[in-house]
């Protein structure tokens, strides 16, 4: 078409253009370099990164995004893809990526010796860096701990209309369920999930500060929660979110039987990565205790190598037991876990 | 002009394409279980959504363009504020003040000696809540493109209507808006387009919609394919709406052979004037100035602990990225445009309509659809290069910017392509002939009478691209390269970590730039009215 040429011309000079700010952006060269993909947000990431590339003069290259999204980029940028490295904050999508063949194994005696086995992928495909626990919150001035015990036991008609959570398209929900799964098995746990809905203050919404707000404010008693969210409105510089947190306290369940319900956050080398040696350094730093510590400080997310406390603030709510399911059991059970929700109209 | 509309169609008919795919046992627990929630929230959303936004965007246009009131010419530009604010962003705001625990109820409560339980108060978070949000935002489509068509329309067809006796009401219901209505369909499907590819602001609320459902069995259930085929029918639907729509008005023209005069507005003096005054004062100060001070109020105290040096790349970075998008987006929405017009024929109409259907998806699902065919072609190159000369080329456009661009251009061309369709449709057939009579080529009239008449609509399709881009997260949260962000992606991942406060300063930058753009095309449509400039090219067109 005749029209088309200046037109044509016109993009092409916008292609040309934005293909230079690629160039110009490219950041200056280090001998050696390793790409990472990050469902961890930059926020909680980056500066842990700097740090390695202090001390170890490897540059870091960085893409954030959500877990299943980066898994499908690393899918079909199959063998040329540029990640060496893939982090999640969720073991059911470590599981996936290994299961889709992005990633491979590798041998770190830093890290067998320090991961614990339930929390790394046996053959070395990929290791847990952190560990989150799904405690139950409850509003200190209506109930008296005593009467907690297990997540099972939520379900009671005592907590009738007093029980408030997020919907169950959040992953950490989906865990527990799949937790809950693979212990309890089919039957038990949709019965569980129908006598949860059935005791909820209020149709699912928010995030995870909004259920300890809903429980400062009286519109429900009991909410499941990420331990650390709690943490962060404990610390927030909002005096509303401080003051919300205040009134509200931790139980951790299940302390008598399986243990307390943890997720991971984790990473593994890719399949397609040209820079093993330097991934695996960087996992393994990220394992050491200065970025273990570092998680703690700033996320209040537990540590997961052996032998490293937790900071001051997670100690105070006390040492816990943790299940000992395999993490690996968790991504494996994640659909099992999102049709039974629906099944039993968790919203 | 096809080669260019199959181009764009790809990532597209990549979702379609998963339907012949076969269809997993997923399909079977969606269909006993959730599936009519899905799809009944959904078409009610819509529905909220189609009539909020004509209502908020017709009145807005037919006072600002047709009645002289006080503050108009203010109104005339802070009506299309709203526009600069994410709808998620918006759907925070209003949480944050008006559920349980915030300012509001907390007030109440207080005054009152009211506890929980004691008192109604309509829940934010929910399907009626979501409507609101996703209408203050969104209006802005319908009352642009009305507004222009208004405006553009001669005051001779309204006048005439006055003196056979209808009063202002019946001459904006007989033919105000029936001459209008290619603008108003075009307004309303952007947005419901919008509404339809809206995944923040339901997610939030806990909405179950068909696009928290497509999520819900990718991410959740681990099922791309069914999610991609979820998509897949959510496009076809919208494919037949527009279909539908397009032959309803088959027969129907909207342009006019009468002298085109500068309009004369309806003067509203007196208690009228303030009470049109009023209409857009609440729309303006619920969809924008409320929601932007508690923004505000929450970035203030922030301010301190921001990286200037990086905040201005990230706000050079947006700006630059959302500036390339709405030019390529222009420039290929009038190459089709424009295409019809001189060749209206079944093929090239279905080409536009095909290559603009990626507004109705969520930007997640577009990205896949241009993240496989992009892969594919850089594999394919580097295998190649391989075999025959021994160089890996890796993947040369994937990860790049030229991927994020194009995929801007496959979600937003609809914006751009309905705004100059609306104007196109505008403009007389018989001005092509005449001009085309007289020895210009389509490539002349294109230049020295369309555009002149078109300016409006060309820059209104610029400032909603720009706006789009700007705001636009899940494409370039997945397509970005190394290393580089934008404001967008730093408000949605704080804001995702719950942490408000802190995503309210990039949020804030948003609307701000947003608003750049706003006053600049408010100016350029105003400082020429199209009439005035096509009379001179025409006659400077006569022998």
């Amino acid at each position: 078409m005749r029209f088309s040429r200046p037109a044509l011309r016109r993009f092409a000079s916008a292609l040309f253009v934005s293909v230079a700010a690629v160039m110009i952006g490219a950041p200056a060269t280090y001998a050696k370099t390793v790409n990472v993909y990050s469902a961890r947000q930059e926020a909680l990431i980056k500066p842990i990164l700097d740090t390695f590339t202090e001390e170890t003069g490897i540059e870091v290259n960085l893409i954030t995004g959500d877990d299943d999204a980066l898994l499908t980029r690393l899918r079909s940028e199959g063998r040329n893809s540029p990640a060496d490295v893939l982090l999640t904050v969720d073991a059911g999508r470590l599981y996936r990526a290994k299961e889709a063949g992005l990633l491979q194994p590798i041998r770190s005696e830093y890290l067998e010796q320090h991961i614990p086995a339930q929390l790394r992928n046996s053959e070395g495909y990929w290791f847990g860096l952190s560990v989150r626990a799904r405690v139950i919150a409850y509003a200190t001035d209506r109930v008296d701990p005593e009467t907690l015990s297990t997540y099972e036991a939520l379900t009671d008609e005592k907590w009738r209309g007093r029980l408030c959570v997020r919907s169950s398209g959040n992953i950490y929900n989906q865990s527990l369920v799949a937790g809950m799964l693979s212990t309890q098995g089919e039957a038990a746990t949709e019965d569980w999930i129908k006598g949860l809905v059935a005791n909820f203050a209020r149709p699912p919404q928010g995030g995870d500060r909004d259920q300890i707000k809903a429980l400062a404010t009286g519109q429900c008693d009991l909410a499941l929660v990420n331990t650390y969210y709690y943490g962060a409105m404990l610390q927030s510089a909002d005096a509303d979110e401080k003051a919300a947190a205040g009134e509200v306290a931790l139980f951790f369940p299940n302390q008598d039987g399986r243990g307390t319900h943890i997720n991971v956050s984790g990473a593994g080398v890719t399949t397609s990565a040209t820079n093993v040696a330097e991934a695996t350094a960087l996992i393994e730093f990220l394992a050491r205790p200065e970025a273990q510590n570092w998680y703690a400080e700033t996320n209040n997310e537990y540590p997961a190598s052996k032998g490293i406390e937790p900071s001051a603030l997670l100690k105070s709510w006390g040492s816990f037991k943790a299940d000992s399911v395999d993490v690996t059991e968790l991504g494996r059970l994640n659909a099992q876990a999102v049709m039974a929700m629906d099944r039993a109209n968790w919203k | 002009m096809l080669l260019t509309a199959c181009l764009i169609a790809v990532p597209v008919l990549v979702i379609v394409a998963s339907l012949f795919q076969g269809f997993s046992p997923v399909w079977q627990h969606l269909l006993e279980t959730v599936l009519q929630d899905y799809v009944v929230n959904s078409l009610l959303l819509m529905l909220g959504v189609g009539v909020g936004t004509l209502v908020l965007g017709v009145s807005a246009a037919w006072l600002t363009a047709m009645c002289e009131f006080p503050g108009r010419k203010l109104f005339n530009w802070a009506l299309l504020l709203p526009m600069a604010m994410p709808a998620y962003i918006i759907a925070y705001t209003y949480t944050g003040m008006l559920d349980f625990s915030g300012p509001v109820q907390s007030a109440l409560r207080a005054q009152v000696g009211w506890g929980h339980g004691d008192y109604y108060f309509p829940e934010i978070r929910s399907l009626g809540g979501a409507i609101c949000m996703l209408s203050l935002v969104l209006y802005p489509y319908v009352y642009l493109l009305v507004r222009v068509a208004f405006s553009e329309q001669s005051t001779a067809v309204l006048e005439a209507s006055r003196s056979l006796g209808k009063g202002p009401w019946k001459t904006l219901f007989l033919v105000g808006l029936p001459m209008a209505r290619p603008a108003i369909v075009a307004g309303i499907s952007l947005a419901l387009m919008e509404t339809l590819a809206d995944f923040g602001t339901v997610d939030y609320f806990g909405v179950s919609v068909f696009t928290t459902g497509i999520f819900r069995t990718w991410y959740g259930l681990g099922e791309l394919q069914t999610a991609a085929q979820l998509a897949a029918f959510l496009l076809l639907f919208v494919f037949v709406l527009f279909t539908l729509e397009q032959y309803s008005r088959r027969r129907l023209r909207f342009h006019h052979n009468s002298a085109q005069q500068k309009p004369s507005r309806i003067e509203l003096q007196g208690w009228r004037g303030w009470c049109a005054c009023a209409l857009p004062l609440v729309i303006v100060t619920a969809g924008f100035a409320l929601p932007a001070v508690q923004l505000a109020t929450w970035a203030s105290s922030r301010v301190g602990e921001t990286d200037t040096a990086e905040f201005l790349t990230l706000v050079g970075s947006s700006f630059t990225l959302a500036a390339i998008a709405s030019v390529c987006c222009l420039v290929i929405a009038l190459l089709l445009g424009y295409g019809k017009r001189l060749h209206p024929g079944q093929l090239e109409h279905q080409a536009a309509r095909v290559s603009s259907m990626g507004y109705a998806i969520p930007g997640t699902v577009i990205a896949v659809g241009v993240l496989i065919p992009f892969a594919w072609m850089d594999n394919r190159v580097d295998a190649l290069m391989r075999e025959h000369f021994d160089i890996s080329t890796g993947l040369l456009l994937s990860g790049t910017l030229v991927a994020l661009v194009f995929a801007y251009v496959v979600r937003f061309l609809a914006v751009s392509l309905q705004t100059v369709e609306s104007g196109l449709a505008r403009i007389r057939p018989s001005i092509d002939e005449s001009a085309r009579s007289l020895g210009k080529g389509p490539l002349q009239v294109l230049h020295r009478i369309h555009l002149p008449m078109l300016r409006g609509s060309l820059a209104t399709a610029l400032l909603l691209v720009f706006v789009d881009v700007l705001k636009e997260l899940p494409t370039t949260l997945i397509l970005r390269p190394f290393n580089f962000n934008t404001l967008a992606v730093r408000t949605y991942e704080l804001a995702s970590d719950e942490r408000l406060a802190d995503a309210a300063l990039p949020a804030l930058a948003i609307v701000l730039i947003g608003l750049l753009p706003v006053i600049l095309m408010t100016r350029i449509s105003s400082a020429a009215t199209p009439y005035s400039s096509v009379r001179t090219q025409s006659q400077e067109g006569r022998p």
